[in-house]
């Protein structure tokens, strides 16, 4: 079964303009989806119209099964959502907060305290409980709004940009978090800028952009589409110039850091056999960039 | 008879579901006005005791008797159900306003709570406000004056009901606004005048033919009024009138309200 399931889905904004033009999207469940596109591409409408902020113009959106236009309220007690902005009461405690959710969405007072205290110590946030949210930092802010998405439970985990502003060590503790989350059976849409983040995290992506969807595809699919990858590497000793009398296309950018563009049919153990060859020893190697995101840049350029 | 048990038991989740989120948001309001009483409650027992003072106590002595009660007695109906409309509708225009403006309105939104429970929750804050300020105000004019109450029942449905009329119509003015200045332009050009005209100080029977029937186009004059023949036992309007223009008025504006949500307006886009 889809966990979400979204056919023709158009939005017109009363301004004129037409974010949504027409877009097909099935997210299977178990998945760890990423739905990425440009700013104002459309992600943050179609999450708003999936999660009942935003009114659609057109379309059909089903959340397991369940036809949203015939009851929305089920299809919601199934979805969590982690909005980019926030957007809880900055007068309330972190657990008034976390607690009131769950009563929206009917979960009987012991349940939900318990259910509280589970995800605030998850997330690291138990010792906070009675503090106000306003005096939270902002990675702490970012964390109560996925543990007030979770309170209930939901079957479908939609995160817009959750890691906005957060510190790479935190970060990388939210992904731990989302990747044990989702092995448990949770289906995780997730949408980010960090394009590393949704290369680690994800299986499956969708690409969207000026209101349509542009790739939907696995996430592996998707990364053999990359026809060269620029690799950085350090040498151990310094070279005068770039070497030659190769296929590789080489490039010095000091005395002891080559780069070296490596094309599709060409493998990373030809370049270090031809290097040993002329005597150049490599220390280490990185990639230039990130892959998606030069395929991410490659996809919009051509949509446009 | 299999799908009949599973739609039973469906509806009965629903309506425990429904009764929780109704719960949460009522004690969530109640909370959030008592948490900053000095701010909601008491500036009216200030107010509501100046007016005694000055109205009731220095003119109201030279004024003399009005319907049958010395003035100070005449007017405390009057002033608790200024009272009680001005803090019933300033409750929620102000809660709902700044639930949309911090938008943490959308935790509410994203959930499964049925938008005829929004409108019910909030009310409820606001009718919980007015019933609690009523209170505080009878017992401030009690230290001016004597009042014995004619009719609780009466009383307290034109209190629950009034408060009920204007916090439906602050959570309109809510969901029409759009900036705060948008939620002081009714009370100060609407229900300002409405309420300093709708009988408080003086009876009808007291104005010019012209301004008496114009009056009568008044609604908050049945419901001071109404209220006023719950304690004292006199009243301008017959009781039924009064009712019947106070349960039709909440009626329209809560069916207004919650097409108001239903559509989404100033709440989505």
């Amino acid at each position: 079964m889809h966990a979400l399931e979204i056919r023709n889905l158009t939005k017109t904004y009363a301004s004129g303009i037409r974010a949504l033009d027409g877009i097909d999207l099935n997210v299977d469940q178990g998945e760890f989806f990423a739905l990425l596109g440009p700013n104002g591409a459309g992600k943050s409408t179609a999450i708003g119209i999936i999660s009942s902020l935003i009114n659609k113009s057109s379309g059909l959106i089903k959340v397991f099964g369940i036809d949203t236009d015939h009851d929305f309220d089920r299809a919601k007690s199934l979805i969590g959502l982690v909005p980019q902005e926030l957007n809880f009461s900055q007068f309330e405690s972190v657990s008034e907060i976390v607690l009131n959710q769950a009563g929206y969405y009917g979960i009987p007072r012991r349940s939900a305290r318990a259910n509280t205290e589970r995800f605030l110590r998850q997330l690291g946030l138990w010792d906070r409980r009675n503090q106000r949210s306003r005096d939270l930092s902002g990675g702490m802010k970012r964390r109560l709004m996925i543990a007030r998405a979770l309170v209930h439970e939901p079957k479908l985990l939609i995160l817009d940009e959750p890691t906005a502003g957060v510190d790479i060590e935190l970060r990388r503790s939210m992904w731990d978090f989302l990747r044990d989350l989702n092995a448990a059976g949770t289906t995780i849409i997730l949408t980010t800028h960090y394009l590393e983040e949704a290369e680690h995290l994800c299986r499956n992506i969708a690409i969207i952009n000026r209101g349509q969807i542009i790739e939907n595809t696995s996430m592996k699919r998707l990364l053999t589409q990359l026809h060269a990858e620029i690799f950085v590497l350090d040498l151990s000793a310094p070279i005068s110039a770039a070497p030659e009398g190769s296929d590789f296309d080489f490039r010095l950018k000091d005395d002891t850091t080559l780069e070296v563009v490596v094309y599709l049919g060409q493998t990373i153990n030809d370049v270090f056999e031809f290097l040993s060859g002329k005597s150049i020893q490599v220390t280490s190697m990185r990639g230039k960039s990130n892959r998606l995101e030069e395929l991410f840049v490659n996809l919009i350029q051509e949509d446009e | 008879m299999n799908s009949t048990t599973t739609f039973e038991v469906d509806m009965k989740s629903r309506w425990q579901r429904n009764r929780i989120a109704f719960q949460t948001i009522f004690s969530k309001e109640l909370a959030r006005f008592l948490r900053i009483w000095m701010q909601t409650i008491l500036p009216s027992a200030i107010t509501m005791a100046l007016y005694f003072v000055i109205f009731g106590n220095l003119i109201g002595s030279r004024i003399g008797s009005m319907g049958g009660f010395s003035y100070i007695q005449y007017i405390a109906p009057g002033i608790i159900m200024m009272a009680v409309i001005t803090n019933s509708y300033s409750n929620v225009v102000s809660s709902f306003f700044g639930a949309k403006f911090q938008r943490h309105i959308e935790e509410i939104l994203v959930s499964p709570v049925p938008h005829v429970l929004i409108v019910a929750g909030y009310v409820a804050g606001g009718v919980a406000r007015g019933v609690i300020v009523a209170f505080v105000v009878l017992m401030v004019a009690l230290l001016f004056t004597e009042i014995q109450i004619y009719s609780y029942a009466i009383t307290l449905a034109v209190v629950v009901l009034t408060a009920t009329l204007f916090s439906i119509g602050g959570l309109i003015n809510a969901i029409y606004a759009k900036k705060f200045d948008d939620i002081s332009i009714v009370p100060t050009f609407v229900l300002t005048p409405l309420t300093y005209l709708g009988g408080v100080f003086y009876s009808i029977d007291l104005l010019p033919d012209f301004w008496r029937t114009l009056s009568l186009a008044n609604p908050v004059l049945y419901m001071v009024n109404a209220f006023r023949y719950g304690i004292l036992g006199v009243s301008d309007i017959g009781l039924g009138t009064a009712f019947l223009v106070i349960i039709v008025f909440t009626s329209g504006l809560f069916y207004f309200s919650l097409s108001l949500l239903r559509r989404g307006v100033g709440i989505r886009s």
